[in-house]
């Protein structure tokens, strides 16, 4: 039945623009939401409700062919978990109408070549998988499939090419074979064995320096964390072993076998992989994340094996389910929990092992690490009778296993737990935990504790962290977050400037004005100074220590009143920190008083980041200082680095995008004077002026922008620089005294180099010719070179 | 190509909620084009004993806060079980829109919504008697927000 209007069709032929109607538009969304949703829950079978999609779509063809082709695109690209369904739905279609079928093909490799152009290459791999299931639909044949594959792998022959670019053509071909294999092989075997030989000979000779980097876990048992390659390949070989039986992966077309058999098939185009070019973005290698095998699972199905292509189909579904809805937790919780074939395994075992391996992913999780905590939560709130119990297992396998968990992944551990039980009342069998209080406070069980319950007492109070732990871990228990002053009480009137500290506390109550404070202050005796020097402005710690004390001491009530002081004496403060010394002695005051409450000390290094009383240099100088040695592993250190780091780095992202603004807004000035026409004289006065305000600005931003990313690469320099110091000491220590250096503390500070390359990367490939040149040379210890090139490997 | 699915594009948890400040200064036309580009969310449900601090961690794991402010009690001057918690980006508070939102805080399950943006005197409750307005008329019995509901314990 038609659905246009009865009155369109009296124009015959002429363009409907003036008197389209929404209708049209309703009904195209009508077709995409139609076809977004076959498949989910509904009354009727699967192949009944495609059997009646592909008759609607049918009918609708004439009108709103190509919404349909782009929408059919789109689903192919964007939703491959539900691939099968929408190859059926396009073989259903191609058997009713060849034609269709033929520009829905072309349709697709037009947009494979603009995805591979645009470095979309996950979106590439989904359309190259879609295409290779088509083969299984009788759209496209087998032979022209094989070709396209050929041509894939021959860019492993290659040179001068970045070894992610074969990579990704090579994953493209494996990952497609579980879909597609046996049918390729019942047609071309000889041609399939070719090619596999070929990828087995790249595998083998391909580099895999950047692995070490990627591992969660750096043991081999009770997983071997794989490279993603190697991991994939076997799992084929597996398949191929076994016959290309693959029996979990859901077909639909298998019911249509009939109809889709009389189809003509259409054969590919000969594809030729775009040529590499110096802005392409290959996606960076990975390793594969396994926590659980079927021996995990007590009761109910088995867990299909490390090397079974099932493992690869269910991962990859679940991947793409939390891809596609990581934004609507609910909806994620639901369509994990819904996922087709779930009682033939064990479905919360890979929802777990998935969503942890995103969450522990490096360099980094693919999405916020708060939406992972999120979305177990609301996971446990469907399964309240299994889920919690999984997690509980696995939260007990990694605490286990903890001595050889990567750092990073550990900050994302215990960053997950403490507000996980901060959800749940803080309930956890602490006492299966009480081997931990036998090993030393820096082991990494100890240490995990220690922090976890640190991070718990952030969300509650010190209190509550007391009463929710046994008393045997008293000793892990965090310090009460109380202030210290040096100046308290009458017992430390023998300190110097203990006289200047009380007079200035007054003058604060008071309300006196900041040159009434900084008369006070002119009292303080400047240690560092000759007794017959002229009172100078240079930097004088005693001030610094005896201002800085009071003042946060009389605002020590919470975040707010230490925030509203900095920000009343900001004068005083930068006259006080005007030099390098200053700064730093700043930071090492803040650290005295608040050395019990590291959050107060992270919000106010912070704060006085962003109102410029310190710079960044000065807060990396200060923890790498030997006055921070004795915190050095501690979470929050690291917290405020990373931090630091990445304020330094959207500083200068928001003055290169004010420098882009104004540029834009030249060019839009300048383009605009070339069409205007009209009263010359006057307007070109004016329009120089502009431009000559708008250039003078342009150079301004320039000169900032410059300036802004040279103390970046100074603050990369100071940090590497400070490492490698602290690292070869250790190493130069270790070796004249024949210790081993694989200390927990050596392990602790390599990693967290690791962690500075890994999080900030992105920056850092700015400056790798510096790095370079300067630091990472060859002369440098191999342990701490190694890092770097493990970097370097990862072609980020 | 760039044809963007509907059904993808959902993302509902930091949809505009029913909530419109009576108080505000404009039509709503201006209201909603403040809410829609906010920084600023507004967290309800809080004990009276949660803290800024507990509400800062928590808060800061969708982004870098860049200021909260504690409600108060228009009389006694102390927490009356709300805050407001400004960030720096709107993607930093849509994060939390989507994963603070409904989770618990200091044991309470907490609401955030989107605010027009903090004015001074915005921090105060506007219950007659000080607190809050849903602490006037609640009936039940909650010890983390001064017991009862006023309307039950007027005598």
């Amino acid at each position: 039945m038609s659905r246009r209007r009865h009155s369109d069709g009296d124009d015959g032929g002429q363009s409907h623009k003036r008197r389209r109607t929404s209708e049209p538009v309703e009904i195209e969304d009508r077709l995409e939401s139609l076809i977004c949703r076959v498949g989910e829950k509904s009354t009727s079978s699967l192949e009944s409700n495609l059997e009646g999609l592909a008759g609607v779509l049918e009918a609708d063809l004439p009108n709103y062919k190509n919404k349909i082709l782009r929408i059919l695109c789109a689903v192919a690209r964007l939703l491959p978990e539900k691939l099968t369904v929408y190859t059926t739905l396009v073989g259903l279609l191609n058997a009713r109408n060849y034609n269709f079928g033929g520009e829905f093909v072309e349709a697709m490799i037009r947009q494979l070549k603009e995805t591979l152009k645009a470095n979309l290459y996950t979106e590439a791999l989904y359309l190259v998988r879609f295409l290779c299931d088509l083969v299984n639909c009788h759209v496209i044949a087998a032979p022209s499939m094989v070709a396209m594959f050929e041509n894939f792998v021959s860019v492993t022959q290659e040179e001068d090419v970045p070894q992610v670019r074969s990579d990704w053509f090579v994953y493209a071909v494996l990952s497609s074979l579980p879909w597609v294999g046996k049918e390729l092989y019942e047609k071309k075997d000889a041609e399939m064995d070719r090619l596999l030989n070929q990828i087995d000979g790249y595998l083998k000779r391909r580099l895999k320096t950047h692995v070490p980097m990627l591992q969660v876990w750096t043991a081999e048992k009770p997983h071997p964390q794989e490279e993603y390659l190697d991991c994939l390949f076997a799992q084929i070989q597996k398949l191929k072993k076994d016959r290309w039986q693959e029996r979990h992966i859901l077909r639909p077309y298998i019911a249509f076998d009939s109809v889709l058999c009389e189809a003509l098939q259409h054969n590919l185009p000969p594809f030729t992989p775009p040529a590499h070019m110096p802005d392409c973005q290959y996606p960076m290698p990975r390793v594969i994340f396994r926590m659980f095998d079927y021996t995990d699972a007590p009761e109910g199905p088995v867990m299909p094996g490390s090397h079974s292509v099932e493992r690869f189909v269910i991962e990859d579904n679940l991947h793409n389910i939390i891809k596609s809805h990581w934004k609507e937790r609910k909806t994620c919780a639901a369509q994990l929990l819904s996922y087709p074939g779930k009682n033939k395994i064990p479905l919360n075992y890979h929802i777990v092992e998935v969503i942890f391996g995103e969450l522990f992913q490096l360099p980094c999780p693919p999405h916020i690490d708060v939406m992972y905590t999120t979305l177990l939560i609301e996971l446990c709130k469907l399964q309240p009778g299994s889920l919690p119990q999984v997690l509980a297992q696995a939260t007990e396998m990694m605490y286990v296993r903890l001595d050889t968990m990567n750092t990073t992944c550990i900050d994302r551990l215990l960053n997950w737990f403490s507000h996980h039980l901060s959800n749940f009342q803080f309930r956890w069998s602490w006492d299966d935990w009480v081997d931990c209080l036998a090993l030393d406070a820096d082991k990494p069980k100890p240490k995990f504790v220690k922090e976890v319950l640190e991070k718990c007492m952030r969300l509650s109070y010190h209190q509550r962290i007391v009463d929710i732990v046994p008393p045997t871990f008293s000793a892990l228990i965090p310090a009460d977050p109380i202030f210290f002053y040096k100046y308290q009480d009458e017992a430390n009137s023998a300190l110097p400037g203990y006289a200047v500290a009380i007079a200035v506390g007054n003058a604060i109550k008071n309300r006196a004005s900041n040159e009434e404070i900084l008369t006070v202050l002119k009292d303080v005796p400047n240690p560092n100074q000759e007794d017959d020097d002229d009172e100078g402005e240079g930097f004088n710690p005693l001030k610094i220590e005896v201002f800085l004390q009071t003042l946060l001491h009389l605002a020590a009530k919470s975040f707010s009143h230490s925030f509203s002081a900095l920000a009343k004496f900001h004068e005083i403060l930068k006259a006080l920190t005007d030099c390098d010394e200053g700064k730093l002695h700043i930071l090492r005051v803040v650290y005295e008083v608040w050395r019990n409450h590291p959050q107060m000390v992270s919000v106010l290094v912070d704060k006085l980041i962003r109102t410029q009383i310190v710079d960044c240099a000065a807060v990396a100088n200060w923890l790498f200082s030997p006055n921070m040695a004795h915190e050095f592993t501690r979470f929050y250190v690291w917290e405020i680095l990373h931090s630091t780091i990445r304020k330094m780095n959207k500083h200068v992202q928001k003055i290169q995008k004010e420098l882009e603004e104004a540029k834009d807004k030249l060019e839009r000035q300048q383009h605009k004077k070339q069409k205007d026409s009209g009263d010359e004289e006057d307007m070109e006065k004016n329009s120089e002026d502009e431009d000559g305000q708008l250039e003078e600005q342009i150079e301004r931003l320039q000169e900032k922008v410059e300036s802004a990313q040279s103390e970046q690469k100074n603050l990369f320099l100071v940090i590497f620089q400070r490492f490698i110091m602290m690292l070869t000491e250790h190493l130069v220590r270790c070796e004249t005294g024949s210790v081993d250096f694989s200390t927990p503390w050596y392990k602790n500070c390599i990693e967290r180099l690791q962690q500075i390359f890994l999080m900030h990367h992105v920056t850092i490939h700015q400056y790798m010719g510096t790095l370079e040149n300067l630091l990472f040379t060859a002369e440098l210890d191999h342990h701490i070179l190694a890092v770097y090139q493990q970097f370097c490997a990862l072609q980020l | 190509m760039s044809i963007k699915l509907n059904a993808l594009l959902s993302d509902s948890y930091v949809d505009v909620s029913q909530y419109r400040d009576q108080h505000f200064k404009g039509n709503r036309y201006e209201q909603e084009k403040l809410l829609k580009q906010a920084n600023t969310l507004y967290v309800g449900n809080l004990s009276f004993y949660t803290t800024e601090e507990q509400v800062y961690e928590l808060f800061s794991k969708s982004g870098d806060v860049k200021r909260i402010i504690i409600g108060l009690d228009k009389v006694k001057k102390t927490a009356c079980g709300f805050c407001f918690v400004e960030y720096y980006t709107r993607t930093d508070a849509e994060n939390a829109m989507r994963f603070v939102n409904g989770t618990r805080l200091d044991d309470r399950i907490i609401r955030t919504d989107w605010d027009a943006g903090f004015k001074e005197g915005r921090q105060y409750g506007r219950g007659k008697s000080g607190g809050q307005v849903r602490d006037e008329y609640r009936q039940d019995y909650d010890p983390a927000r001064g017991g009862y509901g006023k309307v039950v314990s007027r005598p």
